[in-house]
């Protein structure tokens, strides 16, 4: 792999985890347990949607083999996207998206933070401007955990079943593989071994906040960025990929 | 009434367009603390960037006259010109007042 | 003390001088219901609206289709905000008029109880039912609440652009291939009609106008709105090449107007007594999702109350 393939894989990881985080909380839509709450997932969903387009607009431009945005959102197989697997795991309950999205936002913010640094310009500027969102998506997954946490004994219950169940999903938030090496060594992508430990600290204080414990179980699981999902992405894809599938010639 | 909904409380909203200009009300959001009124306010009133700042009170704080009483609670003010600039005769020419 | 008629007269003259009518001032019963049932009617429509375009946005065939419609729906969940707003300064509560919507005693606009079948469905919402919408919303910008007035002038702000989206949508589909084309005059055929029903029955037979129109709750009549619509969005139609599906559609040269066939009014009495294809659909939903969310709402106010009695850091910086 090159210095130019990493990048536009780079991109398209970027992209794939807000593509499919922003599905996720799409489904809301309707669904929110109270008006204002579904008026706050759909906008951190459409700001999820923002990025991805950006992301993946550099991407094709990066490729220039004629591929769009859209392409790369809809025309991919299910072993080609890189997303993270906590964004494709389903929403469950309110408690469970929102401490999905705490722990998703707390990462994306580090992340995001420690790449507006980077030394590609595209990518320096692209995350600096994510930064500002991602930020509200942390203060506001966050509150809500502390909140339910807090809030009744049901509403602690479900929140902690929803900690126990996504926990396993976390360490491959830290995952790197080629494509972060080559990057790394240039300056352009972050070593996440470097934002693990602010991470770490941010999740724990906002569990003793919220009166929860951290799972004790330690098997973390591993894919997502090198194509290996869950059984759960393809029938998300099928959803998003539908109008595009069924009349591939189309144009919308 | 309020206190008694599973709604969350009432919460009156408040945008400020620009630095220095005055606080506008807007309409209202539901919200059980500052943080949830205030994002709430910022997701609803500001999608289209109207302001740069938020102010949001919970409903049942807010004291307001009534129009039955607009007649002592203003009237007065109307007879009492010469709180206006207007009512005085400068000579023209004079600068700066 | 004023007597029951020297009120009504003094607040008929602030009416006939286009004062703004606040929601502390006095007002007849009547007009306070009126304007309760209307407002609150008007807020579950947007919110029961949301239903069938989250059902596609989903499923958007482009990343700018979906941002859009995305967009869109906060709008019309904002507007339903916005119009509860307006409802609880006549002093009910949201959960009132949530409890009103689920017993039946309160309604939601009829359009919403057809289904969106198709992509282009979203097409012909945005264009025909958002159109609509823009037409008799505008009127309202002068009603006499002030609540009411206020927050419809923020929605016009948002509308046209609802209307666009639907549109655009129908014209890429227009341009299309076959499968396109034939999906945009599908959605067509089977909106246009629910759409005209929008506008409520004919004046002859709409029992609440003549009152309405005296205390400019409405400004302008059922026909004359719907009339404004069918002008403007049959020329809209005819431009991407779609058929209106009228068989009696013609243009009269003397008024300038097109000339609408009969509605259907049985079918329009039919699903707005409970007889149409989403009514039990739309309903339930709505009916599921409070009930699903209640522990949250719980939560959240068992927190608020356990907080105001102690200060705590949220989150760390």
């Amino acid at each position: 792999m090159n210095k130019q393939e990493a990048l536009i894989n780079y991109f398209i990881r970027l992209g794939d985890n807000n593509l499919v985080l922003g599905q996720r909380l799409a489904e809301w839509c309707s669904n929110g347990p109270i008006l204002e709450e579904d008026l706050a997932m759909t906008n951190i969903s459409l700001d999820h949607f923002g990025q991805a387009e950006f992301m993946y607009d550099t991407a094709a431009e990066l490729e220039e083999k004629g591929r769009t945005a859209d392409d790369i959102a809809f025309r991919r197989s299910e072993r080609q996207y890189c997303n993270n697997l906590i964004t494709e795991i389903p929403n469950g309950d309110f408690a469970f998206t929102t401490v999905r999205q705490m722990l998703y936002s707390a990462f994306a913010k580090f992340l995001y933070e420690a790449l507006s640094e980077s030394k590609h310009e595209t990518l320096a500027a692209l995350s600096a401007r994510a930064l500002k969102e991602v930020k509200y998506h942390y203060r506001h997954s966050s509150e809500w955990v502390v909140r339910l946490g807090q809030g009744t004994a049901e509403s602690k219950q479900r929140t902690q079943f929803a900690l126990n169940e996504i926990w396993t999903f976390t360490g491959n938030l830290f995952e790197m593989n080629e494509t972060d090496n080559i990057l790394i060594a240039e300056g352009i992508a972050v070593d996440l071994n470097s934002i693990y430990p602010k991470w770490v600290f941010t999740v724990n204080e906002i569990i003793k906040n919220a009166g929860l414990e951290i799972p004790t179980q330690t098997y973390m699981q591993k894919g997502g960025i090198d194509g290996m999902h869950t059984e759960h992405l393809g029938h998300l894809l099928c959803e998003l990929q539908y109008l595009q599938r069924a009349y591939p010639d189309a144009k919308w | 009434m309020a206190q008694n909904s599973n709604q969350l409380p009432l919460w009156e909203v408040f945008i400020q367009s620009n630095s220095g200009a005055p606080y506008k009300h807007v309409g209202s959001v539901h919200a059980s603390d500052k943080q949830m009124a205030l994002q709430n306010a910022r997701d609803i009133y500001t999608r289209r960037n109207e302001g740069r700042s938020i102010w949001v009170v919970l409903s049942e704080n807010i004291a307001a006259s009534t129009s039955d009483e607009e007649a002592e609670f203003f009237d007065p003010s109307d007879d009492k010109a010469y709180r206006r600039p207007t009512f005085y005769q400068i000579p023209e020419g004079v600068k700066n007042i | 003390m004023k007597t029951e008629q020297a009120k009504l007269d003094e607040f008929q003259a602030r009416i006939d001088r286009d004062e703004k009518i606040e929601p502390k001032d006095w007002m007849p019963p009547e007009y306070r219901k009126t304007l309760l049932r209307q407002i609150s009617q008007h807020a579950h429509s947007e919110v029961i609206g949301m239903q069938p375009e989250g059902n596609w946005v989903l499923r958007a065939p482009t990343l700018r289709a979906k941002k859009i419609l995305l967009a869109k729906i906060q709008d019309e969940g904002g507007h339903g905000l916005y119009l509860y707003s307006a409802a609880e300064t006549l002093g009910i509560d949201r959960e009132e008029l949530i409890q009103q919507l689920h017993e039946g005693k309160a309604k939601y606009s009829n359009i919403f109880n057809y289904p969106a079948l198709n992509w282009a469905d979203i097409g012909a919402i945005g264009w025909l039912v958002d159109g609509a919408a823009i037409v008799n919303q505008v009127s309202l910008q002068r009603t006499s609440f002030g609540s009411y007035s206020r927050a419809m002038v923020r929605i016009c702000k948002e509308e046209s652009f609802h209307q666009r989206q639907g549109y655009e949508i129908m014209v890429h589909m227009m341009k299309g291939n076959d499968e396109q084309k034939e999906m945009a005059q599908d959605a067509m055929n089977r909106w246009w009609w629910p759409a005209l029903m929008m506008f409520g029955p004919h004046d002859t037979d709409s029992a609440h106008t003549h009152q309405s129109m005296t205390w400019r709750i409405k400004r302008e009549s059922n026909d004359v709105l719907r009339q404004r619509f069918i002008n403007k969005t049959v020329d809209q139609a005819h431009f991407i090449g779609l058929t209106v599906p009228d068989k009696d559609l013609k243009f009269n040269e003397a008024t300038g107007h097109w000339e609408s066939g009969p509605i259907n009014w049985d079918e329009f009495r039919e699903v707005i007594n409970g007889k149409g294809p989403c009514n039990h659909q739309r309903m339930s939903h709505h009916i599921r999702v409070h009930n699903e969310g209640k522990w949250v709402r719980d939560a959240a106010l068992a927190y608020a109350e356990a907080q105001s009695k102690q200060k705590a850091e949220l989150i760390p910086q």
